[in-house]
């Protein structure tokens, strides 16, 4: 972990403060600094509070948004709803398999990617869609994904040089 | 008055003055630009619109005269970005950046129509300028999403001007919490959430519940996959939610309130934390509320995402700040909710309801709709429909008026297959019930249910046993684990449907899954495993042949079953520009002989990509 131990204990006592024991809050609030829920952090949450890591554990892994993972440079979101994979969304999660070698939930080796699902992006009417770094892209083919793909690795290597 | 004072309105008299001195706002000859802001329209270029029409007002001087809005959603999504100019709703579509200006000089300044950006009504090639000439709207009756084309959602002033917190200063200086109580149970209104319980049912039972702590929980957790009614309500008019929230605290005895939203809606969060905040700043929200003595106050709790927190039980234990998990009911919340004391949970569209019944009357409000539900209810209509969005149709509504008059028919020419309704616990109906009548009685009776109101319509090259597989692959990662008959049941059936779906089933299979879903049904704990069947059965029912030509012939008549059909190419038809050999992943097309190109069954993946580009339309499927 790249912070300060400091650092990682005002942010502890901010979220305590704001939310007291709720678990959930917490972890929100934890997840916000750090883009994800590290370990060490965790662990120090329930020595601090007595809530037992379990527990803790519990309402991490239970909710979506909450994530155990680092987060990659550049995060995939995929509709997995019903509407976008009656219109193809699974070709598009079997593309970005094609492509990057990756499946829901994982990360690219260079963590340079990472494929995640949801299950609507609330903008059905133009299923299939996915967002990339915030921005949405709908009507989708396997044929458009691989473009906007390798976009974004062109530009990757660009600023790597 | 200047309309920024935020002085607090003191008794009902404060509120009618203020709406008095907003009137001009009523002004139907102003001139106004709205630009629609919801999340589908920005997917195609709306949040760039904003700032070039913006400028190019500034630039004119106009800035002043023409009022410049972004709304929640506009409905029909399908066609976004949205722009419509008033006076006269004149309806463009597709609207991009530089069409800005010429829509300012033209259609604002001149009140000259562009022709290229209207819609054009499928069925006889007609351009329709007007809004409300146009089918998608013109056969509903939007008496809840229409006020989202004239409100700003980030206004409190705008709410009001349009007659907003009216029903809360009725109710709360001419009516007993009785007295609201009986009307909403003459309105005939019923939760919109999903199973359609009595709204005035479920609050006297609330308040008759003994303590003095009681509470208000909206549901906005809106998990259906496919679905989006609730948020577009939170983010079109935020203050109808609110205010709906506020009467049914008064009607049921709360002071506090509490809205779930989930965190994949940020917008959403703004609006209604914008919202909650300008209320309070008015003393909509608070002590003594317009003088009445009644005080209650609204907390923002953000859902961390799973579906199952959406059910009542498991959402009281997410808005604790827990572990989201249902528990077995009774104790209804009525009785025992959130922090153990009697609660009110209802849905965003319920909340919406109660205010324009309290302004119309229960009677008049009742005309719409049918004997047992009353009013109007939202769809999100999507799939392979022509005319996807947000359509709102009062209950008695049919299928086939929803699906074929407002959207407009199935997209490409293709044949309907089957509508699915509800969400995952929902069921998936054929072509034979088209003409059934949505409410909640007989969606439930033909195996399907009304849920919050997704609505996907499927053609033929669907498959209703890979929907029925999906349903359950979501449910299975959904299914909180903690009873045995829906954490194991929905995985059993899920293997069965892998079977099928591979081409390994047998027909034995279909009798096996028939029992399980049943089992799962009757022994589960909370709605999440006892509907879960309903994508089985109904697909099962409706849909038979299409098991048995997965299980019998091995073969997947729309396909989409990546083993049961194959990709070939008609040599006929070819003509050998090798593209498709080009873009194909897999390596799986090489040229033949004669000049054309071939697929090899055993390389190929079955992505499609080769069909999509095709310009000969070689690539047959089958
Ligand atoms: C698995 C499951 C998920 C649900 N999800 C939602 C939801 O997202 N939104 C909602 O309002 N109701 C949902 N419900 C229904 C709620 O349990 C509850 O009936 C409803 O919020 C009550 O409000 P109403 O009477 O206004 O409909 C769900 C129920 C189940 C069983
Ligand atoms: S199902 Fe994908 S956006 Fe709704």
């Amino acid at each position: 972990m790249s912070r300060q131990l400091s650092d990682v204990e005002d942010v502890l006592q901010n979220a305590l403060n704001k939310h007291g024991l709720s678990v959930v809050p917490l972890l929100q609030e934890i997840q916000e600094h750090f883009r994800y829920l590290p370990e060490e952090v965790l662990r120090m949450l329930s020595r601090k509070t007595g809530i037992p890591l379990i527990e803790i554990y519990h309402a991490a892994t239970f909710y979506n948004s909450l994530s155990l993972t680092p987060r990659a440079r550049h995060q995939i979101k995929i509709c997995a709803g019903t509407t976008c994979h009656i219109r193809g969304g699974g070709k598009l999660i079997e593309e970005i398999f094609q492509v990057l070698g990756i499946r829901p939930g994982e990360i690219t080796p260079n963590g340079e990617f990472m494929l995640e699902t949801v299950n609507c992006l609330g903008c059905c009417a133009f299923a299939p869609a996915m967002v990339v770094d915030g921005k949405y892209y709908g009507n989708l083919t396997p044929g458009e994904v691989r473009k906007i793909l390798s976009k974004l690795r062109e530009r990757a290597a660009l600023m790597e040089k | 008055m200047n309309t920024n004072t935020r002085s607090k309105l003191a008794i009902p008299d404060d509120l009618t003055k203020r709406r008095e001195m907003l009137k001009d706002r009523l002004d139907p000859k102003k001139q106004r630009i709205v630009v629609c802001g919801d999340t589908g329209c920005t997917v195609c270029g709306s949040r760039e619109l904003v700032p070039v029409i913006e400028k190019v007002l500034q630039e004119r001087g106009l800035a002043k005269k023409v009022e410049l809005k972004i709304a929640g959603c506009l409905g029909f999504c399908e066609n976004g970005p949205l722009v419509l100019v008033f006076p006269g709703a004149v309806f463009y579509q597709q609207v991009q950046a530089e069409d800005a200006e010429e829509i300012v000089e033209k259609t604002v300044l001149q009140g000259e129509i562009i022709e290229r950006l209207l819609y054009t009504d499928s069925a006889d090639g007609r351009k329709i300028t007007c809004a409300y000439d146009i089918p998608f709207y013109k056969l509903q009756k939007r008496v809840l999403l229409e006020t989202g084309w004239y409100i700003d959602p980030l206004d409190i002033d705008d709410y009001i001007a349009h007659g907003g917190y009216a029903a809360l200063a009725k109710v709360l200086g001419e009516m007993t919490p009785e007295g609201v109580i009986a009307e909403m149970k003459k309105a005939g209104l019923r939760g919109r959430g999903g199973a359609g319980f009595p709204t005035g049912l479920k609050w006297e039972f609330c308040r008759a519940s003994a303590g003095d702590e009681k509470y208000i929980l909206c549901n906005a957790d809106e998990g259906d996959p496919g679905a989006f009614m609730d948020r577009s309500l939170l983010e079109g008019n935020p203050h109808a939610v609110l205010e709906g929230i506020i009467i049914s605290a008064y009607a049921v005895g709360a002071k506090e309130g509490i809205i779930y939203i989930r965190i994949e809606y940020p917008t959403a969060v703004l609006k209604i934390e914008q919202a909650v905040r300008q209320a309070r700043e008015l003393g909509l929200l608070g002590r003594d509320i317009l003088g009445s003595g009644f005080d209650f106050e609204v907390a923002i709790s953000k859902g961390a995402g799973a579906f199952v927190c959406g059910e009542e039980t498991a959402l009281i234990r997410a808005a604790e700040g827990k572990v989201g998990e249902p528990r077995q009911k009774p104790p209804y919340p009525a009785d025992v909710g959130f922090g153990g004391k009697p609660t009110v949970i209802n849905n965003v569209e319920t909340f919406v309801n109660v205010p324009l019944i309290i302004n119309r009357g229960a009677a008049a409000y009742h005309e719409i709709g049918t004997e047992s539900s009353g009013g109007t209810k939202i769809f999100c209509l999507v799939g392979k429909v022509k005319n996807s969005g947000l359509v709102e149709v009062p209950f008695g509504t049919t299928l086939r008026q929803i699906i074929f008059g407002i959207g407009g028919g199935i997209k490409n020419g293709k044949r309907f297959k089957a509508v699915q309704t509800g969400g995952p616990s929902g069921g998936c109906l054929p072509e034979e019930m088209l003409d059934l009548k949505v409410d909640f009685k007989d969606l439930a009776q033909a195996g399907s249910i009304m849920g919050s109101g997704g609505m996907i319509v499927m053609d033929e090259d669907t498959c209703v046993v890979d929907v029925a597989r999906y349903f359950l692959q979501f449910l299975k990662s959904e299914s909180c684990g903690k009873c045995f008959s829906c954490r194991v049941g929905i995985q059993r059936m899920l293997e069965i449907y892998e079977r099928i779906t591979t081409g390994a089933g047998s027909i034995e299979d279909l009798d096996l899954l028939e029992e399980l879903a049943v089992t799962v049904k009757d022994a589960s704990m909370c709605g999440l495993g006892q509907t879960s069947a309903n994508p089985v059965l109904s697909t099962l029912r409706y849909f038979r042949e299409e098991y048995l030509a997965h299980v019998r012939d091995k073969r997947c008549p729309a396909g989409v079953c990546r083993p049961l059909f194959r990709y070939s190419i008609d040599k006929e038809l070819c003509i050998g520009c090798g593209s498709c050999a080009e873009q194909c992943q897999a390596e799986a097309i090489v040229e033949t002989e004669e000049g054309s190109y071939s697929i090899n069954p055993e390389l190929c993946t079955r992505c499609g990509v080769c069909m999509e580009i095709c310009v000969a339309d070689a690539i047959i499927k089958g």
